[in-house]
């Protein structure tokens, strides 16, 4: 289950990835629910992000990132769908959603490239919001794709660590801009 | 009214009806054995665990109301799992309760601690692991709604000892909406649409056939779809988990589709230009090679559950709801009547060609498990229920028991589980005391869960056990022989050890054996005759049988196997 980086020149995923908004339960176990489904049938996860949803403590958010090519997705949608305490699934299809990922990365440094981080960093409209004589840490919020650059340029740094969170969606409000 | 959490499950179950649980103590689920003792409803004790998932299949498959089994924690709870598994795959609805260590020990490697909402998650409908006493009430009556609405299954409650110690206010749950399932819609709207584009497919269609599923015993269909069928004169087939669901002597009926089906009803369905799925799901077993299945038909898919829509199959027509439903509304909209002359001519000349057929039995034995089973069936009261174990006898007792009404045919359908027989049929008993149970077992599974029949017996669940003794694991015995050039390994069991005459007498059983036809004859009718304790028979079958027709595993239904006698003919 090795994902493929997620590029995609407009910012959005490739249509293989499909983005499914899950409200769930806040029971015990729907983790391990979701997770164990999709492991038993053989669909892939590219990211899973949870949180409490709308400021109810009854319901939380699950916004998967899914491969819709390990199976079709009205299959993982209709199972899905049978956990009990799945509530509510939203397909987002690339087009239709809006999508924001954040991104920290920890990055030695020393006076002679100190300076060309800081440039990197406010190329990508990214934020250093830690800083020592040795490292500084970067972070950005934005979309799975300005991520994905970012990270790329900060390859040439020497990396201490770099996380990303996975990718959270709503849908989008007016009609999709076109790519 | 103030009540333990033990009662508080006890009386919760009486509020769901529930007049039968079968089950076996131990620590962990010790406080609800108390009020057992006060409460009306009966309690089965088993003697392993893996009996009361079986049993309470076999009473909610022969009911239609949900079984209800109840084991302590680990191995007890670990023991129930292939029941759970098993009714997973059948869809049959079950409450299965188990003890579980204390709230505070959850997590410490306690003693008999075992994850067993962890172990079952994905063979369950749904699982609970109660938190407070005061949900228990809730908690049951929403088990008993998930087991026994939409695409019915296995619900498993798992309570902590202190928590079934600890006092609770009685309150019951009187709406859906108390049940808090707020993810939970079985039913949807019927979708007009759909029904008019399968009318319009029904009404084009010249070789249609209705594929009979579970789905149709479940929805309790079974007069729509006779009303159905005798108004259009589609063909039937029903498969191995819908037995019962369409009168076998109808002339409508083809019998089984499948690995071991009827040429006719196998044959149809490959020639079709239209399937009618009605609660069916495609199983492999059904289709063989799923590229050449069904080839040049249109499909309708009934079925409640959405997920089974194009999953292995696509379907031209979805229509998500219960099979009576469904049928009501086809059946409304009158279509123009159908000419099927031609493909009944047709099925006519492959059922004439390729009926069921085995040798001729000789009068000294060795027996054909094939002619005992008719010989049974030729003597069983109308409405005689039938179980099975999983093998070649179970295959044989589908295809040569004729089946009339629904419910009379409780079988292992989808997981195929050995040892299925005994418990079930005693559960069967248990749910129907009026009807004649009998299961035809193999000699195999017979010895997986035979000391149930100590439970029967001390239970007085007269229930009687055909036992097909051909010394081996025939089925597995079949593929090695024409799958694996005879290389038999590990196949092979001994007709004489264990003597079941004996075995059965130890259990406190009547023992027969039979070894030619007059012993055949005669043992049948001493059963027959036996109504106060169960009975087992040791039918000594010949070896070597084989089940047929057959589609090998993977293959094309194209390429169905017909008996020895019926080879050579042009197909
Ligand atoms: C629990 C379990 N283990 C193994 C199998 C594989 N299996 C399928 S049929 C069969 C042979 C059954 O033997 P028997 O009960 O004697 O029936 P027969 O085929 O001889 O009629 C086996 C081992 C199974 N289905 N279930
Ligand atoms: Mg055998």
């Amino acid at each position: 289950m090795s994902p493929e980086p997620l590029l995609g020149a407009t910012g959005r995923a490739p249509a293989r990835h499909h983005i499914l908004s899950v409200l769930v339960e806040n029971k015990p176990g729907v983790l391990a629910r979701i997770a164990g489904l999709f492991a038993r049938r053989g669909f892939n996860i590219y990211s899973l992000a949870v949180a409490p949803s709308e400021g109810n403590a009854r319901f939380s958010r699950v916004t998967i990132v899914v491969d819709a090519e390990s199976a079709p997705l009205e299959q993982i949608v209709g199972q899905l769908d049978k956990l009990v305490n799945v509530v509510a699934i939203t397909d987002l299809a690339p087009n239709d959603a809006i999508e924001r990922e954040l991104l920290l990365a920890t990055l030695s440094v020393d006076d002679g490239n100190r300076g060309d981080v800081l440039d990197v960093v406010a190329n990508a409209g990214a934020a250093i919001i830690d800083v020592n004589a040795l490292s500084v840490t970067v972070m950005l919020a934005g979309t799975p794709s300005a991520c994905d650059e970012l990270e790329k340029s900060l390859e040439s740094f020497a990396e201490v660590a770099l996380q990303r969170t996975g990718r959270v969606a709503l849908p989008r409000l007016g009609p999709a801009a076109t790519a | 009214m103030q009540l333990t959490g033990a009662q508080a499950l006890i009386k919760s179950l009486e509020a769901e009806g529930v007049d039968t649980i079968f089950g076996l103590p131990g620590g962990a689920i010790l406080p609800v054995y108390d009020p057992i003792l006060d409460s009306s409803i009966r309690h089965i004790l088993v003697r392993h665990e893996q009996g009361a998932g079986h049993m309470a299949e076999g009473y909610a498959q022969a009911t239609g109301k949900a079984g209800v089994a109840m084991v302590t924690s680990g191995p007890g709870a670990t023991n129930i799992v292939t029941p759970i598994a098993n009714a997973h795959m059948d869809s049959t609805p079950l409450v299965v309760i188990t003890g579980q260590v204390a709230t505070a020990s959850i997590g410490t490697d306690a003693f008999q601690e075992c994850d067993i909402t962890g172990i079952t998650m994905g063979i369950t409908k749904h699982n609970f692991l109660i938190q407070s006493a005061h949900e228990i009430p809730r908690v049951v009556a929403a088990a008993f709604h998930l087991a026994t609405t939409g695409r019915p299954g296995p619900v498993l409650i798992d309570l902590p000892k202190d928590i079934s110690q600890s006092k609770m206010e009685w309150w019951y749950p009187t709406t859906i909406e108390e049940l808090d399932l707020p993810g939970y819609h079985p039913e949807v709207p019927l979708d007009e649409e759909a029904v008019a584009l399968a009318v319009a497919l029904i009404g084009a269609s010249e070789r249609p056939v209705l594929y009979v599923g579970g789905g149709t015993l479940k929805s309790r269909a079974t007069l729509e779809l006779r009303a159905f069928a005798e108004r259009t004169k589609i063909p039937v087939v029903t498969t191995l988990m819908a037995r019962g669901a369409f009168p076998d002597s109808h002339e409508l009926h083809l019998g089984m589709p499948g690995m071991h089906g009827m040429y006719s009803a196998v044959t149809a369905i490959q020639k079709a230009d239209l399937l009618i799925s009605l609660g069916a799901r495609f199983d492999d077993r059904v289709t063989g090679q799923i590229s050449s299945f069904a080839a040049g038909a249109k499909v309708i898919h009934v079925d409640i559950d959405r997920a089974e829509f194009n999953k292995v199959r696509r379907a031209d027509v979805a229509l998500q709801t219960n099979v009576a439903s469904a049928l009501r509304a086809l059946d409304a909209a009158k279509a123009t009547p159908l000419n099927l002359d031609v493909w009944w001519k047709q099925i006519r000349t492959w059922q004439e060609r390729y009926p069921l057929v085995y040798d001729e039995p000789t009068a000294e034995g060795p027996l054909l498990a094939q002619h005992v089973i008719k010989a049974i069936a030729a003597q069983a009261a109308p409405g005689t229920i039938v179980t099975a174990g999983v093998g070649q006898h179970q295959m044989w007792a589908s295809q040569f028991w004729e089946f009339e009404e629904p419910g009379t045919w409780v079988n292992s359908g989808g997981a195929g589980t050995m040892g299925f027989g005994v418990p079930a049929a005693i559960g069967a008993k248990v749910g129907r005391p009026d009807r004649t149970v009998w299961c035809i077992d193999g000699d195999g599974c017979f010895q997986m869960t035979a000391q149930e029949l100590v439970t029967a017996r001390v239970e007085g669940i007269p229930i009687k056990v055909a036992i097909m003794n051909n010394a081996y694991l025939g089925m597995v015995r079949q593929w090695q022989e024409m799958f694996y050039e005879e290389r038999y390994s590990e196949v092979y069991l001994s007709a004489e050890l264990p003597d079941y005459v004996k075995w059965a007498e130890a259990m406190g059983c009547v023992g027969l054996r039979a070894h030619n036809l007059q012993e055949m004859h005669d043992v049948i009718e001493i059963a027959n005759q036996v109504n106060d304790v169960p009975v087992v028979i040791d039918f000594r079958t010949h070896t070597a049988e084989k089940v047929f027709p057959m589609v090998a595993a993977g293959a094309s239904n194209d390429d169905i196997i017909v008996h020895p006698l019926q080879r050579g003919d042009a197909r």
